[in-house]
């Protein structure tokens, strides 16, 4: 099996208030430090767990797909982003289709730079562009001029980007369902083939989830974030983006191959601090700050903090909880009588199509897509 | 040293009434009893100094965390009195201090001819205590008022001298004023009760009669019951015979506790011990009972005997519906020991298979949970308490309710409820306070009095049902913890009562019927929709939540069908998280009871049979 790879690039300029993944400003680093001196290095560092990967992995075919997420990824030089394709592509080699995305901040590239990317052989760029409403933005925690997004999908394009997506958040608290449909219908005029729209989870930890504690902001209820997946699905379908992944929709070919890796259960390989990884069955992460991570490499110990072996109930579970989050869902043959019956309320119901449960899939409706958790806890209780 | 050689005091069997006192403490809890009795033990040397451990008497984990004694205990005293130089046997038996325990405390006091009210001198006499006092006023016993914790910087000796004064009708001066802690006046203590409890009275050649004032199992010994000798003589070569039953036993053993058994010939007029006859069940060897010999049987029994009745009842359910074979387990193993414990099977549609149990109080009942969850380690979900309804029904038959889902559906022609008469202590501060929660639980003064300047007893009859509804904590919460509170039952009255069901998607709740005030069902329906539509998730389907009072619908309330139950998030890292929040709920949703076609989390049943009380008290003891 193919080994992708995920590289993780741990540094942002500043923290948004929603965010809670594994990122660090400068200055939570190293005190009156810039990105320049507390990245310093980094990129050895990443190419060093890379020789790991290729020690530990038997693999001999090519890699498939690479992504770089943060963080904020193009805050590192391009130059040294290409140092570490390039010594991927010495050590495993690159199909030629290989996809490499970037996720990048539309405040923060310019033509040159993604010029630069695209020069080293980034493929795929996708812009956080959350909202087209400023006061949505600004609960958020983003700075960015909508304005920027325009710009930077352009310049995307014209410095040879073909695979060019963009990040939506809804149900942010004070988005209305107008504010909703004015951020679907500036995205669609963009010139992307590919939109991810994720409902906000409010993460514990997080600024946001203290305000919303201290009841300084209000949730949006569940039925109104269902009516605005809704609308969503709608007006993408009638541009022409297919949804094949709950938050994911496509023009034709623009799929995300590598997060459809994930999906399907697929060898993966994360590099950085907190990255995860999965081959055959393991799953494995990092330690997660980036100076343990630092220390772990540069007194030549392994930097991963901690590993399971997946049992065959716990294999079960994911792919079930994976496959239903895709259009053509799980093959009926796969699951038992029992958990059958107790999916028959979801059937009439309507959100398992029946037509495909005709033909021996159980895949989800529109309605039913809403409901996924539901029906996975149905199909494995 | 007035302590005397243990060796050399006076032997049981052959103790001269004359010399022998047998008394008891009335104290409220916290008030320092047990602490004192830890100090006479020391003084008078029955229990060596490097033995010594606090509460000593106070034999269950539950009665040392709590600082209550559930069950009452006798130890033999000898002590030399200061006053006079001679030999006397003291015999201290211990009394429960809660009012739930009221009958039990009436045959202690029986078995005494005096006794010490010790109060705190912090903080004045309390509303049990008081209810206490009046019990040994009426059983005729000398009553030594003591003023305890002088040491404290908060006592007022001399404000509470007055109150307790005018209470028995002595001079304030006659208080002794003692310290449990440092043992200041407990030795002049010792020998007031010597010079003003009488000796006990008995004929110690007619045939013997004996008071059963407490009956504890033990697994080594099965039951043991402590007596005291009215007339008469017991002793190990006797088959006795219980008043009540006429039932035999074999004497195994005769014995003083002192503070440890002491196996001794017999136990002769006045004395007070132990006796053990092999019987496995207290409820063969009951409070109150009579005890005498077989070959020479008494025809006159001792006044008093009474069978424990309950008077709250509530539904327990384990938790996890296997460990019902373990719950009954625990329930019979307790019945051995608590003669007023009564329980038979019920079947919940909601909650599963558990017991409805019969309490003598809301005390009784808690005591019983907790020590069915610490000692057989269960973990246990109670239903609303519940009183003893008399319902007359159209046809004019009877029938006697304890569980709401018992109560009739169609016409019925009377409801009668259990009525108390509830005393109620607290600084005059809270009069209105108090009077307005009264009035509100359908209370109606009966009379008010001035203890001292600023403390009041007021009294109230009130429904039996009102007290157990949360009504205590009410009670502190409205007086800032300094009301105390007393209640006897008085008897019943009709009450204007129907029963609310609970439903959900039209199916009734058992667990959730409440028998409630007609003024109040309103009230009770909106509470519980309103609350079970917060507790209960969302499900595939509309669920109407619906009070009823037969086929009346009087609240409504309904959750909406649940939309959306997805995360939107699911990459690489995301997916061990997602899993394992999976198999989380997977286990919470094995925990799912059905009700209907609903599934409803446990966790909502236990909050919705929970009172903001009791949550309260939860978090008070987590915190610990």
């Amino acid at each position: 099996m193919p080994l992708s790879f995920y590289i993780h690039i741990p540094y942002c300029v500043k923290r948004c208030g929603y965010c809670d993944f594994n990122t660090y400003t400068p200055g939570e680093l190293k005190e009156g430090s810039d990105i320049a001196q507390v990245s310093n290095g980094y990129i050895d560092l990443l190419i060093q767990e890379a020789k790991i990967a290729r020690a530990e992995v038997k693999t001999n075919e090519s890699i498939p797909t690479i992504f770089f997420g943060g963080g904020t990824p193009t805050l590192m030089e391009p130059a040294d982003l290409g140092r570490v394709l390039k010594s991927l592509e010495t050590d495993f080699g690159f199909t030629k289709d290989i996809e490499i995305t970037i996720e990048a901040n539309p405040d923060t590239v310019s033509k040159e730079k993604l010029a630069a990317l695209r020069g080293v052989g980034i493929n795929r760029i996708s812009f956080g562009m959350q909202s087209a409403a400023p006061h949505v933005l600004a609960v958020l925690d983003r700075t960015h001029n909508p304005e920027n997004v325009v710009k930077a999908t352009n310049w995307a394009r014209e410095v040879g980007f073909e695979q060019v997506s963009v990040d939506l958040i809804y149900g942010t608290p004070g988005e209305s369902i107008a504010d909703w449909e004015a951020t679907i219908d500036s995205a669609l005029a963009l010139p992307i083939n590919h939109i991810s729209a994720y409902a906000l989870i409010v993460e514990s930890g997080t600024k946001l989830a203290a305000q919303v504690k201290r009841g300084e902001v209000i949730i949006p209820d569940d039925d109104q974030t269902a009516d605005k997946y809704l609308l969503a699905d709608e007006k993408f379908s009638k541009a022409g983006f297919t949804w094949y992944e709950l938050s994911n929709w496509a023009k034709d070919g623009g799929e995300c191959r590598h997060n459809i890796a994930y999906w399907e259960g697929a060898n993966w390989w994360g590099l950085g601090p907190g990255a995860h990884s999965h081959t055959d069955g393991k799953r494995f992460w990092n330690v997660k700050h980036p100076n343990a991570y630092r220390e772990r490499l540069e007194s030549n110990q392994s930097p991963v903090m901690e590993s399971e072996i997946l049992k065959v109930d716990e294999k079960e579970s994911e792919r079930v909880m994976l496959q239903i989050r895709m259009p053509d869902g799980i093959e009926k043959n796969s699951l038992t009588a029992a958990a059958l019956l107790r999916l028959e309320s979801f059937l009439t119901g309507g959100q398992i199509s029946s037509e495909h449960w005709e033909q021996g899939r159980i895949s989800l409706t529109l309605s039913g897509r809403l409901m996924a958790d539901r029906i996975v806890r149905e199909i494995l209780l | 040293m007035p302590a005397i050689d243990l060796a050399k005091a006076p032997q049981p069997a052959s103790t001269n009434p004359a010399q022998i006192r047998n008394f008891c403490i009335i104290a409220h809890i916290d008030h320092g009893k047990s602490t004192l009795a830890d100090r006479m033990l020391g003084i008078t040397e029955v229990v060596e100094q490097r033995n010594m451990r606090a509460q000593y008497l106070d034999r269950m984990d539950i009665e040392r965390e709590r600082g209550i004694t559930i069950k009452s205990q006798a130890v033999r005293l000898p002590w030399r009195s200061g006053i006079d130089g001679q030999e006397y046997i003291l015999n201290m038996i211990d009394t429960p201090g809660h009012v739930d325990f009221t009958y039990e405390v009436s045959r202690s006091l029986a078995a005494c001819e005096g006794a010490v009210l010790l109060v705190d001198c912090a903080q004045g006499i309390e509303a049990q205590t008081l209810a206490n006092l009046y019990l040994a006023m009426e059983n005729n016993l000398t009553i030594i008022p003591v003023l305890n914790k002088i040491d404290l910087p908060a006592a007022q000796p001399e404000k509470f001298a007055e109150e307790l004064a005018k209470l028995i009708g002595c001079q304030p001066e006659d208080c002794l004023r003692v310290s449990g802690k440092t043992g200041e006046g407990v030795t002049e203590l010792l020998d007031q009760i010597v010079k003003q409890i009488p000796a006990p009275v008995g004929d110690a050649n007619a045939p013997a009669r004996a008071l059963i004032f407490d009956s504890v199992y033990d697994t080594y010994r099965g039951v043991v019951t402590y007596v005291r000798v009215v007339d008469g003589h017991l002793s190990t070569r006797d088959q006795i015979q219980m008043f009540s039953t006429g039932v035999r036993h074999e004497m195994l053993e005769v014995g003083v506790i002192s503070p440890e058994p002491v196996v001794s010939k017999g136990l002769g007029v006045g004395e007070v011990g132990y006796v053990i006859t092999g019987v496995k069940d207290v409820r063969q060897s009951r409070v109150g009972d009579t005890i005498t010999t077989y070959h020479n049987p008494t025809t006159k029994a001792l006044a008093g005997y009474k069978d424990p009745k309950p008077m709250v009842f509530s539904g327990l359910f384990p938790l996890d519906g296997a460990e019902y074979p373990m719950l009954r387990e625990a329930l019979d193993k307790l019945q051995l020991n608590d003669a007023a414990l009564v329980y038979e099977p019920e079947t919940s549609a909601a909650l599963g298979f558990g017991f409805r149990c019969g309490f003598l109080g809301l005390l009784h009942m808690e005591i019983v949970r907790e020590r069915l969850e610490r000692e057989a380690g269960l973990s246990l979900i109670s239903t609303a308490p519940s009183v003893v309804y008399r319902v007359v029904r159209g046809d004019g038959k009877e029938l006697i309710v304890t569980n709401p889902s018992e109560f009739p559906n169609e016409k019925i022609e009377a409801v009668f409820e259990p009525i108390v008469r509830a005393t109620v202590l607290a600084p005059s501060e809270f009069i209105g306070a108090i009077m307005e929660l009264c009035q509100e639980r359908r209370g109606a003064l009966l009379g008010m009095d001035y203890l001292s300047e600023d403390r009041v007893e007021i009294r109230y009859t009130l429904p039996l049902a009102e007290i157990v509804f949360d009504f205590f904590d009410q009670l502190k919460s409205k007086t800032r913890g300094y009301a105390s509170l007393d209640y006897e039952p008085i008897g019943e009255a009709e009450g204007d009562l129907v029963k609310v069901d609970i439903l959900l998607q039209s199916e009734g709740v058992d667990a959730f019927s409440a028998i409630v005030h007609k003024d109040k069902a309103y009230a009770y329906g909106v509470m519980m929709t309103t609350k079970l539509r917060e507790l209960i998730p969302r499900q595939q389907f509309e669920v109407p939540i619906q009070a009823a009072i037969g086929s009346r619908i009087i609240a409504r309330e309904s959750i909406r069908a649940i939309r959306k139950d997805v995360l939107a998030k699911c990459y690489g890292g995301d997916i061990s998280r997602k899993r394992k929040l999976l198999e989380k709920q997977k286990e919470g949703k094995k925990r799912m009871k059905m009700v209907g076609r609903v599934e409803v989390p446990q966790e909502a049943f236990i909050a919705a049979l929970t009172t903001d009380a009791d949550v309260d008290k939860a978090k008070a003891k987590a915190k610990g």
